[in-house]
């Protein structure tokens, strides 16, 4: 505020920066802890007073993406010599991992719904921000009878309990075999995305004077081609936020996830869960499971930082 | 690919010299958008509200009979759904209000002259971009009475977080409160740091006290942002499914969703199921339009 500063107010700042520094900590807390079970041997993960300092490990992350079998005694030490060091890390633990008869390494369920998190969340996001980016250059640039309402309307779609949707969806899904398909997913998480990204996009495009698309038309580009050579490029930065917004609801999406697919088509976030189950879970490759999953979200977060920071407020601050 | 047509058109008619209409393009550009809307949502609003005014079941091939108002009367008689409603507006109001204090008062501190405040801001926003459903994964795990990292930091010994009924609630609601405190605390920011500099000087001169200055500056310009803050937060903590699914199990945090959730897809009472779907429909868009004239009041003032 004031350029000199009392030394009160000096204190009160120190204070400040001090109470933020603990609160950024108690928030990152969980997210360290995830973390570093992910790197733990299984018996340090369950250990009171929980055990900080330990020799990561790659084992969780081997059990994660093999199906194994408990093991019958013990590796001759021949065995075990002749192993490959992930294979020893599982012989540790008393397990050994299932191959087929071909010898290759049987894979677990992850790395397959890790794929289809992927396939879905990347198509829908693509689809999602196309259809958004040109609505929401139609909305920001013609005269659209009604056009308030319209926009509530694409909204108003978003505000709905997914449980809700998801009954109908579920029954017109059997109907058409849509069910535990990647299609199945991408449309219900294109039709939800595509509100949000109708209406950042409008912000942003809103943003873009209109007057360097007009100068195009003057020299003879077609409205088409003003479109795609002038708007696109100048909307590049909002473009990209919006994306990752639409995939990062895609990528954690849970209930349509957990409803409309079992097998082929399931995604990480019902998967994950599911492995809990009843007994003693092996919370290390639980961790494990959940690292790899946050990862591209909180890769995403610190490189678009500043672009979502505007992103998130945009609709906040300019009214 | 649509330019290309476009120029087979150009030397066809002079008319179109200029490429397609601009209402052509204007169509083009809404029209799939609203059509696929209409397709995904309402569509099925409306296929579903046929179904509940019937006996219907999709894990049966029983006929379908038509059978009136009966579900809705049913439910809204149903002492057990009043009872969910209940649960549901007790954890939105704590976790909401939970919420708006962390994430305000977070912002508040933010707003200074704090050193590293940009990766600050950037690692307090982590935990929202988080699945529901794998963050509630992994708060069991620090909720875990025997080995849990917070009973341990708390001191709390074994203290049963999750299978005690009384406190399961609130244990949803504050792993919550540290998913979604960062974007009220995000608004908050954008509200607070729009708030006229000169406000703040002439009330120095003044000699206002923080609190004079809080109440009568700070406050009444942030609140119509914490308003949205607010209507957005609610909504979202009416519609919670994934984080008490997964946390626990207990009767005492079957929130609306989880109760429909169960209705529908594991007891398979579709028909009725559509029905308490519409009940909670109209509740949200009631809670909606209430909140929406508040704010048209805040930003009045």
């Amino acid at each position: 505020m004031a350029a000199v500063q009392t030394r009160s107010e000096r204190a009160l700042n120190r204070i400040a920066i001090a109470a933020v520094l603990v609160i950024t900590l108690i928030f990152l807390a969980p997210i360290y802890w995830i973390t570093s079970t992910a790197f733990k041997p299984r018996n340090l993960a369950t250990t009171i007073p929980p055990t900080v300092v330990f020799e990561p490990e790659l084992s969780p992350f081997v059990k994660l993406f093999t199906k194994r079998s408990q093991l019958r005694g013990v590796p001759t030490p021949e065995e075990y010599a002749a192993a490959p060091w992930w294979e020893r890390m599982v012989f540790d633990g008393g397990e050994k991992i299932v191959r087929s008869g071909r010898g290759e390494v049987q894979p677990s369920g992850y790395p397959n719904r890790f794929m289809n998190s992927l396939i879905v969340a990347i198509t829908s996001t693509l689809l999602a921000v196309g259809m958004g980016t040109f609505t929401a250059y139609g909305f920001s640039r013609f005269r659209v009878k009604g056009e308030a309402d319209l926009l509530f309307f694409i909204l108003s779609t978003r505000m709905l309990p997914p449980v809700v949707v998801a009954i109908p969806m579920f029954l017109m899904y059997r109907a058409v075999g849509l069910n535990d398909t990647h299609w199945g997913l991408i449309i219900l998480y294109t039709a939800f995305n595509l509100s949000f990204s109708v209406w950042l996009m409008k912000g942003f495009i809103d943003e873009i004077p209109k007057e360097y698309e007009e100068a195009a038309l003057v020299d003879g580009y077609t409205r088409m081609e003003a479109f795609f050579k002038i708007v696109i490029p100048e909307a590049a930065t909002g473009i990209a936020a919006t994306a990752v917004f639409c995939f990062i609801t895609a990528w954690n999406e849970y209930a349509f996830a957990l409803i409309m697919t079992n097998r082929r088509a399931q995604t990480a976030p019902p998967f994950i869960p599911s492995q809990v189950g009843s007994g003693l879970p092996d919370w290390t490759v639980i961790a494990a499971g959940t690292f790899l999953f946050l990862l591209p979200v909180a890769i995403f977060t610190f490189l678009l930082r500043n672009h979502l920071l505007r992103g998130m407020s945009f609709g906040a601050i300019r009214k | 690919m649509a330019t290309a047509v476009m120029t087979s058109l150009d030397t066809k008619s002079r008319a179109a010299s200029r490429g397609m209409s601009d209402i052509r393009i204007r169509n083009l550009f809404i029209i799939p958008t609203i059509l696929f809307l209409i397709v995904f949502n309402i569509f099925p609003l409306i296929y579903s509200l046929g179904y509940s005014f019937t006996d219907f079941r999709a894990s049966s091939n029983a006929p379908v009979n038509f059978v009136g108002l009966q579900n809705y009367r049913e439910l809204l008689n149903d002492p057990f759904i009043w009872s969910n409603f209940a649960i549901t507006a007790k954890y939105v109001i704590v976790s909401v209000t939970g919420q708006v204090i962390v994430g305000f008062g977070t912002a508040m501190l933010l707003n200074r002259d704090i050193p590293m405040k940009g990766l600050l801001t950037t690692l307090l926003l982590l935990p929202m971009m988080l699945s529901m459903a794998v963050v509630g994964l992994f708060w069991k795990l620090l909720y875990d009475p025997s080995f849990g990292i917070i009973n341990y930091t708390l001191g709390l010994g074994s203290f049963e977080w999750l299978s005690n009924p009384d406190v399961a609630l609130y244990a949803v609601a504050i792993t919550d409160i540290w998913m979604w405190s960062p974007f009220v605390m995000l608004l908050s920011l954008a509200g607070l740091s729009a708030v006229p500099k000169h406000l703040y000087e002439a009330a120095a001169i003044d000699r206002a006290g923080p609190f004079y200055t809080f109440f009568r500056i700070t406050l009444p310009l942030v609140a119509p942002i914490l308003m949205i803050a607010i209507i957005f937060r609610t909504m979202e903590a009416f519609k919670t499914f994934d984080l008490a699914y997964i946390l626990t199990s207990q009767p005492t945090t079957e929130v609306i969703s989880i109760r429909l959730y169960k209705m529908a897809f594991q007891e398979w009472q579709t028909g009725r199921s559509c029905a308490l779907a519409y009940i909670v429909l109209i509740m949200i868009l009631a809670i909606t339009n209430i909140y929406v004239k508040y704010l048209n009041k805040v930003k009045e003032r």
